[in-house]
């Protein structure tokens, strides 16, 4: 396998996604494109050679263009996001090399229906595979059931409204864990065996599954998958903890 | 290192010296005990678990739950560092030394490696080397408790000097091999030894 590289990208779009979630668009001349569900690692180095390095999963499809997005939740005593969100502008340039993984990837092959489970910024390489699935154009069912603290917690959640009523076999399904609006018919509690049952109705019991956000809700939601009869190998994990940083 | 790139504007955390030591390239430290795994946490009953040394020795042998407890087993307190890029220090755990098991069988050649099997099909690779002379144990307790299932309970390998995911979850044996093959992650890209002080992150690193 080739080495992976340290390369230079540059920021060229920085969007508000949430109060707590920007999106940075990185130009990285020499992209070998990705498959959804991977993710990258940033190094920082600061005027006296001081570094960190963090992992953050890719949020866009792979296309063309040398251009990956990076959906960055702030934490806020950690070291890197903090700086992201705060400083970084377009025309700014730190180092990324990926991509990384293969495991929790899904890249259009596989033709079993696809459920995806994600806790707050968890949604990020799940958003992946969405955006790749409607680019592709690709048959395959898919259900995004996603938890989010609060309406506003939402990433994604116009492209999400869009790509859900396009009547193209993905189907949006969102819990709302803390806060709903007014009128919320929706599910209004953490994910719990009920709701994965009642979602799975919809999905078949073939679903291939991948679950990504904080270590409880993975732990759970994988755990309830089990008990409700999917096989160990149709349940792919990746976290999303608060150690990010 | 040749010529720097510096990210504008990034002046970062910097530790306390004597800390700072213990922190290895590209690794920042954490307070949590942070959770990785590629699938289900797997839930044996302790009464269908075995641990099992195979592959190229005399005599395959196999412990039950209580006679792997019986076994000489010692506490030990080690910094780990993930690949994810976490690092935690002093992290007590209890188990039994790799050699302790090892004494058990006749390995049929010396240059040999390790293939470590999990309860949910996870593996990865070792050279022996990396195995004996204690730089490895087969761990069932943390911090006075018995090791919790999503941090590998009931047992898990813990390899200290590699990065973390060498330390398989949920081992259920050693399988000795005269050739080395990749392991789970090993196939995914990840590198194949794994030295954090190398930072050997992926293949090719």
């Amino acid at each position: 396998m080739a080495t992976l590289n340290w390369q230079i990208a540059t920021v060229t779009a920085v969007r508000d996604e949430t109060p707590r979630v920007k999106t940075l668009s990185l130009l990285v001349p020499g992209w070998q494109s990705h498959r959804p569900g991977q993710h990258v690692d940033i190094r920082l180095t600061a005027e006296d050679g001081y570094q960190a390095q963090r992992s953050y999963s890719i949020a866009s499809a792979p296309n063309e263009q040398p251009v990956i997005d990076l959906s960055v939740e702030r934490v806020e005593d950690g070291e890197v996001s903090p700086f992201l969100h705060d400083e970084v502008v377009v025309g700014d340039r730190f180092e990324v090399r990926g991509p990384i993984g293969g495991y929790f990837v899904w890249d259009g092959a596989a033709t079993d229906p696809l459920l995806l489970v994600a806790g707050g910024s968890g949604v990020v390489p799940l958003m992946a595979m969405v955006r790749h699935r409607s680019h592709i154009g690709a048959a395959v069912p898919c259900t995004l059931l996603y938890s989010s603290r609060t309406p506003d917690d939402i990433i994604y959640a116009d492209e999400l409204a869009r790509l859900g009523g396009r009547d193209d076999g993905l189907r949006v399904i969102h819990a709302l864990t803390r806060v709903q609006a007014a009128g919320w018919t929706g599910y209004s509690r953490r994910i719990d065996m009920r709701m994965l049952g009642e979602v799975l109705e919809g999905t078949g019991r073939m679903a291939q599954a991948f679950v990504c956000g904080p270590t409880p809700l993975v732990e759970s939601v994988a755990e309830s998958l089990v008990n409700i009869g999917l096989a160990p190998g149709q349940v792919r994990t990746e976290r999303f903890g608060p150690t990010g940083a | 290192m040749t010529d720097r790139f510096v990210t504008r504007g990034f002046v970062g955390r910097r530790r306390a010296p004597e800390r700072g030591q213990r922190i290895l390239p590209g690794q920042y430290l954490t307070n949590d005990f942070p959770v990785l795994s590629a699938g289900p946490t797997p839930h044996t009953p302790l009464a269908d678990w075995s641990f099992r040394i195979e592959g190229l020795v005399d005599q395959p042998v196999s412990w039950t739950w209580e006679e792997f407890n019986a076994l000489p087993s010692r506490e030990f307190m080690v910094d780990i560092s993930c690949v994810t890029k976490w690092t935690k220090l002093d992290m007590r755990w209890h188990g039994v030394s790799v050699d302790t098991l090892l004494e058990r069988v006749d390995l049929n050649r010396k240059e040999a490696f390790v293939i470590a099997f999990s309860d949910g099909g996870y593996t990865t690779n070792l050279p022996i080397a990396d195995m004996v002379n204690d730089q490895a144990f087969v761990a069932y307790g943390y911090d006075d408790k018995p090791l919790a299932p999503e941090h590998g309970g009931p047992a898990r390998l813990v390899v200290p000097h590699l990065y973390f995911w060498k330390s398989a979850k949920w081992v259920r044996g050693l399988r000795i091999v005269d050739r080395d093959q990749p392991g789970f992650w090993e196939s995914f890209g990840y590198h194949n030894r794994g030295d954090p002080w190398l930072e050997e992150r992926y293949s090719g690193d």
